[in-house]
């Protein structure tokens, strides 16, 4: 056990040190692409918009520009950096190693989980100069945050796992998640769409994230905000068990 | 006790090829030991199973005794790799990154540190500590992994062609630095192509060829069997034919220099006398032997054709 818990701190340290040594490529443009959607979408043209479920439309957006990055930023730094010990091959450095496969996974997920929550205060830092932000729900907050940046970050690590090239963990963030996120909640309210894009937009997990994250600030959801609890879980879990057996399998890795 | 011990071991992969064919060995604790065999033998595989890195088909792995499926954080903590590629983070500095191979085998970050500091110092590379390891020379890459797989006191080091692409004075340091661990009671099993390397450092050595070990024996027994010797002969005066002295093999390197192999029981003052006689004086000898080399050729070129034959 005591070779497993320091094992999981120096991955953890490694993967936290080497976002933040690159930190104008892991958390500088997540501030200013953000802070532009607040200061466009919000200040300039949430003025003209109005309100959306009675609260100002900068206010409406915050919680899923603050969600939106948490969930890029998590993908993409396990992504990347997961690939690229691939890719060096110093993935081998921890195979040989008496490194259990539960750890790696920990340790990749935790480093991912740390630059989606930082750029995440850092966007609601960000937000509170254009708006006064008020928290509503705090345990709703931090736990859809929390699981989001779990969740993306093993999908993150899946992603890097079957990847062979750098275009395949390109293709999942630019083709499969940015559309997800856009579709899911971010800027509008459900209610607003047709009854059948109301229905197909509800098979998005994004949307049920956005709207429990929204109910952590704002109090107001689209979706019951414990369904939206139980999806989440249940798909962390999920992917956290395809993630151990993928790497306990040495898919990617392994002859 | 073994420090490494396989039995029945097989591998064959996705495509079908049988890189192990069963393959039973065992390396005494303390050991220095050469494992050789041509390309595509199967020893990248045997130690890709050894190390984790290649999934087994069958058989059985023990380090020091720990079954390396059933008791694999005992089975691993005691074997240190030294592979054949680069394979550490190129943007990470020397110091972290055998640090950080510490933290991997549950040392302490205030531990680690001063044994990477050690680790680092045993391969002169402590002054390259703060250093980007893409910026550091070949041979310091290689030393760099030495100080890695050592730095959590392995029982059991493999090196996988270490000198390769390694000049000859950083080679010399690296075999006197691996003739020290071992004798520390490091036991040091080494793949090389270089087999003078394999000569001149191990005491046992095994052979792998087609997935199977056909050679296991103490390397001072095994060249005993080569009984051939050559000479290369120094001459005082340029000769423009090769000379001809019956029971000899004689072959001209330039017009100052000739090698000659010499038959079993054979004198060297026979060919001295003989070449005298034709007017050929000798100015210098050295004995161009590397027997392991020509024992290799021996068995490679005998397998190769018995296989062509069957």
């Amino acid at each position: 056990m005591r070779t497993q818990r320091i094992a999981l701190q120096t991955i953890l340290f490694k993967e936290i040190h080497r976002f933040l040594r690159i930190w104008p490529q892991t958390i500088l443009p997540a501030a200013v692409t953000n802070g532009l959607y607040l200061l466009i979408f919000g200040a300039l043209m949430g003025r003209r918009i109005g309100t959306i479920g009675g609260v100002p439309y900068l206010d409406y957006i915050v919680p899923g520009i603050t969600l939106m990055s948490v969930i890029t930023n998590s993908y993409s730094n396990v992504v990347s950096s997961f690939y690229s010990t691939k890719f060096q091959r110093h993935i081998e450095e921890l195979i040989v190693a008496p490194v259990s496969e539960g750890v790696i996974v920990a340790g990749y997920v935790g480093g991912g989980i740390a630059r989606g929550v930082l750029v995440g205060c850092v966007v609601t830092g960000i937000a509170a100069l254009f708006t006064d932000l008020r928290v509503a729900h705090w345990e709703v907050l931090a736990g859809m945050g929390l699981l989001t940046a779990a969740l993306f970050s093993l999908a993150g690590f899946i992603n890097a796992v079957f990847a062979n090239s750098f275009d395949a963990i390109s293709i999942v963030p630019n083709f499969v998640l940015t559309p997800l996120v856009y579709l899911g909640g971010v800027f509008y309210s459900i209610d607003l769409l047709p009854e059948i894009w109301r229905r197909v937009s509800l098979a998005n997990p994004i949307l049920h994230m956005v709207n429990a994250f929204r109910y952590g600030f704002l109090g107001i959801s689209d979706v019951p905000v414990d369904r939206a609890f139980m999806l989440i879980a249940g798909m962390t879990a999920a992917l956290t068990l395809w993630a151990w057996w993928l790497l306990r399998r040495g898919t990617g890795i392994k002859a | 006790m073994s420090a490494l011990s396989l039995r029945e071991l097989r591998k064959t992969y996705k495509n079908g090829f049988e890189a192990l064919q069963g393959v039973d060995l065992a390396v005494p604790a303390g050991e220095f030991f050469a494992l050789l065999g041509p390309n595509g033998a199967g020893k990248s595989t045997m130690i890709g199973i050894i190390c984790s890195l290649i999934n087994k088909t069958s058989g059985e792995v023990r380090i020091f005794g720990h079954d390396l499926s059933r008791e694999r954080e005992a089975a691993k903590r005691r074997i240190g790799l030294v592979p054949q590629e680069i394979n550490f983070n190129q943007f990470e500095t020397v110091f972290n990154i055998v640090v950080n191979q510490a933290g991997y085998y549950g040392i302490r970050r205030r531990e680690a540190m001063e044994r990477a500091e050690r680790s680092l110092r045993q391969v002169s590379l402590w002054d390259k500590r703060h250093t980007v390891s893409r910026q550091l020379s070949g041979g310091m890459k290689r030393r760099l992994m030495i100080a890695r797989a050592l730095v959590h006191d392995p029982g059991l080091l493999i090196l996988d062609e270490p000198t390769a692409g390694v000049d000859v004075e950083i080679r010399h340091s690296m075999w006197e630095f691996l003739r020290t661990i071992n004798r520390q009671g490091t036991t040091v099993i080494l793949t090389t192509h270089y087999l003078e390397e394999a000569e001149s450092l191990c005491r046992h050595i095994a052979i792998i060829d087609h997935g199977r070990i056909v050679v296991n024996s103490r390397m001072q027994e095994l060249l005993t069997q080569v009984q051939t010797h050559r000479y290369t002969l120094e001459l005082k005066q340029p000769i423009d034919q090769t000379p001809v002295v019956d029971g000899f093999v004689i072959e001209p390197v330039d017009a100052w220099t000739l090698r000659a192999e010499l038959p079993p029981g054979t004198g060297i003052h026979r060919l001295f006398n003989e070449l005298g006689a034709q007017g050929i004086e000798i100015h210098g000898l050295r004995n161009a032997s590397n027997r392991l080399e020509q024992y290799f050729m021996q068995l490679v070129d005998h397998r190769r054709d018995s296989t062509q034959e069957a």
